[in-house]
């Protein structure tokens, strides 16, 4: 019997000289998928007389962060890439937290206070998840322009917290759902109204579904390329992911730049994902619907 | 009357915001690009007056768009079978109990919180095959060290390999996605039936095709979706990556839309390339909404 026990969670049983060679493909696979970091990181650390690309994969002589101020500050005929990250902290951080909101609010009233066609709406809702953006741009523009802040960073945040709706929505109703009915059923029966149910049953409970909406959240306005492209023309407000585009199609910017500068747009996400990567999980599966 | 006291119209009033927006900048929206898809606004000022489906006629019968579209089902197929194939691969071997699986798996993952652009320009690096005379550079040379010449190729600069190359760089960032669903999965799967198909004698490649695969369905079919509609709006990465190419070969109706929208001022057209990218996603997604939003109300 406690061998069975012990055998619960056992997966196949592979044994042996096969336990071997599993690693050996775990291993490979492992270095196909950092291949592309070790050309990043190895290239950025090398010095001006080094960078060539048909010694690409070789180890630089040294730490030399030459690439990186040249990334950063920018050189004779381009502009680096400092301006365009804190346009895109003012962008995401705001866009972030006014979505984690909403989609709180939302959560809580699709999961906790469900009205006739409520699924309905959540149907609906959802949907604005899945489509193509190309589908929304040419209104998109104009309503922007119309409204003032086309071309703003207000327009961006704006436009980010519009169209992340959905995907906060879901994840907080799949939260909420878990939140089981007779707390908020006591509550009532103790007078407490809707707003005193989420401020002292539902929010302080609400910190893990938080962390995961403003994580994907972060992320995805962090590496948006489309809106930002679309809305941000003007060079003093685009965001990272338009200068880094801009600094990897000039001509005069050395490839190893480019590649500094890719290191450079990557790490923040980079960070957030090492440090809070079980929340990341949780975000990216509740994006195919599994809370 | 008495079920509609304050608090079931303060619960409509605080999702009505949200509801607006969404109604007003998606649906809205669509039917408006649908709108303009039927127009002769093919210039920078906006002109009404209707085209009927000339505009949609002029695409079918373009050929930039003729390729794009090959090119999109080209890398939507590739793109779909390899990441599901290395997904599901790297999920079983980490479900083996292995050692520092928390490492692997986070090896496997990481690529997915990086953007499309980065990926792109470290991509195009690595795969830029080099010339005759200079020598390889990128994975070509890679090749050459290890004695594998036979194996560098042209990648995105050789017209017929093209839109592949740009499928190889979009698996790295998202097979590993998959891996997760899988492995989550297959973590759900009680060991009991692993156990009763032992004691009926299967062996294990017998329990991994005819017990595992079966209940993974699900997930295969959740995957196929995220990965089905991220792939038919590829956008960000052939931008980053290689532009339309030679003879447009890593070229993609995302790109065109763009393009002719806002770099030519063609609005009526992009509008119908947008209007078919639209129809396209929908066909994979609304049936799948209505089926796990039924499923969910049946629980």
């Amino acid at each position: 019997m406690t061998a069975k026990m012990r055998s619960l969670r056992e997966g196949l049983r592979v044994r042996g000289g096969s336990r071997l060679l599993i690693y050996a493909f775990l291993i490979a696979f492992a270095a196909l998928y950092l291949m592309p970091v070790y050309v990043l990181v190895v290239t950025g650390m090398k010095s001006f007389a080094e960078v060539s690309l048909y010694r690409m994969w070789d180890l630089p002589s040294g730490l030399h962060l030459d690439s990186f101020k040249k990334a950063w500050f920018g050189g004779f005929g381009f502009e680096g890439i400092s301006s365009n990250f804190l346009n895109s902290i003012y962008l995401t951080i705001p866009a972030t937290i006014v979505s984690a909101m909403l989609g709180s609010i939302n959560g809580y009233v699709l999961s906790k206070w469900k009205f006739r066609g409520s699924d309905l709406l959540f149907t609906l809702l959802l949907f604005g998840m899945f489509i193509p953006y190309q589908s929304i741009l040419i209104p998109l523009v104009q309503v922007l322009y119309k409204m003032g802040i086309y071309g703003t960073i207000p327009g961006l945040i704006f436009v980010h917290v519009v169209y992340g709706i959905p995907i906060c929505t879901l994840i907080f109703r799949n939260y909420y759902a878990t939140v089981p009915t007779e707390l908020i059923e006591a509550a009532k029966i103790d007078g407490a109204t809707i707003f005193g149910i989420y401020f002292r049953v539902l929010f302080p409970l609400s910190l893990p579904g938080f962390v995961v909406v403003m994580i994907w959240q972060f992320t995805s306005i962090w590496n948006d390329f489309l809106f930002a492209v679309t809305i941000a023309q003007n060079p003093n407000i685009q965001p990272l992911t338009v200068g880094l585009n801009n600094l990897a199609g000039s001509y005069i910017v050395e490839w190893n730049v480019q590649m500094a500068g890719a290191l450079m747009a990557a790490l923040p996400t980079l960070l957030v994902y090492i440090f809070l990567g079980r929340y990341f999980m949780r975000g990216l599966l509740a994006g195919s619907l599994k809370g | 009357m008495r079920y509609l006291h304050w608090e079931r119209i303060t619960s409509i009033l605080l999702i009505l915001p949200s509801a607006i927006a969404i109604a007003i900048f998606v649906y809205g929206f669509i039917g408006f690009t649908g709108f303009v898809s039927l127009t002769k606004w093919n210039k920078l000022f906006p002109d009404f007056s209707l085209a009927g489906l000339r505009n949609y006629q002029g695409l079918l019968a373009n050929p930039r768009f003729q390729i794009d579209m090959r090119n999109m089902v080209v890398f939507t197929v590739l793109f779909l079978l390899t990441s599901l194939a290395i997904g599901f691969l790297l999920a079983v071997l980490l479900d083996q109990h292995v050692k520092g699986e928390n490492i692997f798996r986070s090896i496997f993952l990481f690529p997915m919180a990086i953007s499309f652009i980065v990926t792109g320009i470290a991509w195009r690096w690595l795969l830029n095959p080099g010339s005759v005379e200079m020598g390889s550079t990128g994975v070509n040379l890679l090749f050459e060290k290890v004695g594998l010449n036979f194996l560098k190729t042209g990648w995105y600069t050789d017209p017929k390999i093209g839109i592949k190359a740009v499928a190889i760089a979009a698996v790295w960032q998202m097979s590993g996605y998959v891996m997760a669903m899988y492995l989550a999965g297959l973590r759900g799967i009680p060991e009991e039936l692993r156990e009763a198909a032992r004691v009926d004698g299967a062996n294990e490649l017998q329990i991994l095709y005819h017990v595992i695969v079966p209940l993974l369905r699900p997930i295969t079919l959740g995957a196929v979706i995220v990965l089905g509609h991220i792939a038919l709006k590829i956008y960000d990465l052939v931008v980053a990556m290689t532009g339309p190419g030679i003879g447009f070969s890593t070229d993609v109706p995302a790109y065109f839309m763009w393009d002719t929208t806002f770099q030519a001022n063609r609005f009526a057209q992009g509008a119908s390339i947008a209007t078919i990218l639209l129809v396209m996603v929908g066909i994979l997604i609304v049936p799948y909404l209505t089926y796990s939003l039924r499923r969910e109300a049946e629980v």
